[in-house]
């Protein structure tokens, strides 16, 4: 079965690609994912999905379908004629300085947040490990900022690197650096970066404890009878032992930091200074709802979805070809 | 430990130690700047204790911003989004693992493909759609040439008017949120891992799938329950987006939301303390969720990301 194939792959991505994932004995199509122990009848469980499915129709299907439909509309801006443009939408916005920025400044944040949360990540769980003591302390402190709303962490970090009254702007100030995140593009994108870093940085950090922790204790200790240090085995051992674990925080961190930083960008700089940090999902929200150039947001969403999903697909296929997850071989 | 590496051990609290504080920190000076004046809260640098108007401050925002009415919706929505979605996906994850049934594989999919987009990536399209629930039926009448035969038999053109708009309810802040399968495909990973000897044996008790369901599987679930429940709980708690933009009221939207109007701009009086003194407030309910159910907390985190 595919769950021995990759042992900690994320199950939810695996079934969503099951060709990538499918090794060893595969068991025929009709049988996955079911009981062989079940019910039978047609009527329940439709009306056990209905609730499920009734809920998704309304509330995804049919604005996924209609964003898709208003991609390929031009509407004029009184709301009264709407002509069918075709890809008209999406190549002017291909074309477009602004949109090419914009999908620059992501790359640049998300890229950034990213190669931060992970090392750091790394990092403490590494030491977590190595620490006897104190353990469970150091958890739930480095945990905390999971609770806290990235909306809320934003009005904090951009209340302490305020250059008229934040604490971390008086420091940066009193070191000689000129700090100004309202007026300098570079300044905004280190904050926002900076903000973002510290609140998911405890989703790296738990995933990383948790894989090593899980890793047999027997491997450790043979590589060190043949006088492995700790440095060495992390490298040699370890690290290649937690590689699934590894590229799900890959993934899961650029999907966070395109996609899941409107909050922290809205709390911080909103967008700004003169849109030096107004990345893909803050930009569908200015134009969408501050410009009202619906074409033009219902495009860069339609242009979002297929990079959501496209993301996912490649990283896995890349995945899937370097590294092998079997650790009982 | 397998070998003694003081050195290295040194190191590694030293590292967890920094980072604690740099966690820490910026929460430490939320707390001081809420509980300073105004004056106070402008001085540079900023004082490192605490001062004594916090609960002047908080009385200033309970009265500026309406936090009382913003802390009940935020409690509402996010055990709303907790609990729906809970029990929607606990149905449903049954339904597809234990029922033999015509389309079950494409339900599964239909489920799954709702797994990739976060309700970021799809905000202008789900925000017409909720402010006009309707649209599909009038659509649907107008492709089906309903009214064009109800026009040409009355000679009365015949338009639906009907609009249902969840702009500003309760349902339209948490019904969007819950549309999405995680928690399906969670309860679905679990259900499998379930011996099957236990189905067989309710079966042979003469046990009905609805008695195995409330007798067997909910019951054995409830771990799972109270992990996921504390991570939904979370989830709706820190939403931001959606509560932005889908209430014009100001009693209507959460408290997350409700700090953006005591942000000082331009030319306003730089009230930072009130500013921080709402984001603590905010920030207290979930932060005591973490701490007190820290075990289902961490089992929660772990399961919803794989």
């Amino acid at each position: 079965m595919s769950q021995t194939a990759a042992p900690s792959l994320p199950a939810t991505r695996r079934a969503l690609l099951p060709g990538l994932f499918r090794r060893g004995r595969a068991r025929p199509r009709e049988a996955q994912g079911i009981k062989a122990s079940g019910f039978k009848g047609q009527a329940l469980p439709l009306l056990l999905l209905a609730p499920q499915l009734l809920i998704l129709l309304l509330f995804f299907f049919i604005p996924a379908i209609r964003g898709l439909a208003q991609a390929f509309l031009l509407q004029d801006p009184f709301g009264q004629e709407v002509h069918f443009v075709g890809l008209e939408n999406i190549t002017a916005l291909l074309r477009s300085a602004e949109y090419r920025e914009s999908l620059r400044l992501s790359a640049v944040f998300a890229v950034a947040t990213t190669a931060l949360t992970f090392s750091v990540g790394l990092v403490l769980a590494f030491a977590t490990d190595r620490v006897t003591r104190g353990r469970t302390a150091y958890r739930a402190v480095l945990l905390l900022p999971y609770a806290i709303a990235p909306a809320v962490a934003g009005f904090v970090w951009a209340f302490l690197f305020n250059p008229l009254v934040g604490p971390a702007a008086g420091l940066l100030h009193a070191l000689g650096i000129a700090w100004d995140p309202n007026r300098d593009s570079g300044d905004a994108m280190l904050l926002v970066i900076l903000t973002a870093s510290w609140k998911h940085l405890c989703y790296d950090y738990i995933f990383l404890v948790a894989a090593l922790a899980a890793i047999p204790r027997s491997v450790i200790e043979a590589a060190a009878v043949d006088g492995a240090g700790p440095l060495r085995r992390f490298a040699n051992i370890t690290f290649p032992m937690i590689a699934p674990t590894v590229f799900f925080l890959l993934v899961m961190n650029t999907v966070y930091g395109l996609f899941e930083t409107f909050a922290i960008i809205d709390a911080t700089t909103r967008g700004g200074p003169a849109a030096a940090t107004s990345i893909l999902v803050y930009k569908v929200y200015v134009d969408g709802f501050v410009n009202l150039d619906l074409g033009s947001s219902a495009a860069q969403s339609v242009l979002l979805m297929i990079l959501a999903v496209s993301l996912t697909v490649v990283q896995f296929r890349l995945i899937e070809r370097r590294i092998s997850y079997d650790v009982s071989q | 430990m397998i070998e003694r590496t003081p050195l290295l051990n040194a190191a590694c609290h030293a590292i967890l130690v920094l980072a604690a504080l740099l966690t820490c920190l910026p929460l430490y000076y939320a707390i001081v700047a809420g509980s300073l004046t105004t004056e106070a809260v402008q001085r540079v640098p900023l004082p490192l204790i605490p001062g004594d108007a916090f609960a002047d401050n908080a009385r200033a925002v309970w009265a500026r911003i309406g936090m009382g009415r913003l802390l009940l919706n935020s409690a509402i929505v996010a055990i709303g989004i907790a609990v729906g979605k809970l029990a929607i996906s606990l149905l449903s994850a049954f339904a597809i693992t234990y029922f033999r049934f015509r389309f079950r594989r494409a339900v599964f999919w239909l489920i799954f493909l709702s797994l990739m987009l976060p309700v970021e990536v799809r905000i202008v399209p789900t925000f017409e759609a909720m402010t006009d629930v309707l649209m599909p039926l009038r659509l649907l009448v107008q492709l089906t040439g309903i009214d064009a035969l109800a026009q040409a038999m009355t000679g009365w053109k015949v338009e639906i008017s009907a609009e249902w708009s969840l702009l500003n309810s309760y349902s339209g802040l948490i019904f969007p949120l819950m549309a999405s399968a995680t928690a399906t495909f969670l309860f679905r990973q679990f259900f499998l891992t379930i011996p099957d000897e236990l189905c067989d044996a309710a079966r042979i008790d003469g046990a009905s799938p609805m008695r195995f369901f409330w007798t067997i599987l909910l019951p054995m679930s409830r771990p799972n329950l109270a992990a996921l429940g504390i991570i939904f709980f979370l989830f709706g708690w820190n939403q931001y987006l959606w509560p932005l933009l889908f209430t014009t009221e100001p009693s209507m939207t959460t408290v997350v939301v409700g700090i953006k109007q005591l942000v000082p701009h331009g030319d306003s009086i730089p009230a930072w303390n009130l500013t921080m003194n709402a984001a603590v407030l905010a920030m207290l309910p979930p932060i005591a969720v973490v701490l007190l159910l820290q075990r289902w907390f961490v089992k929660g985190l772990i399961e919803s990301g794989k």
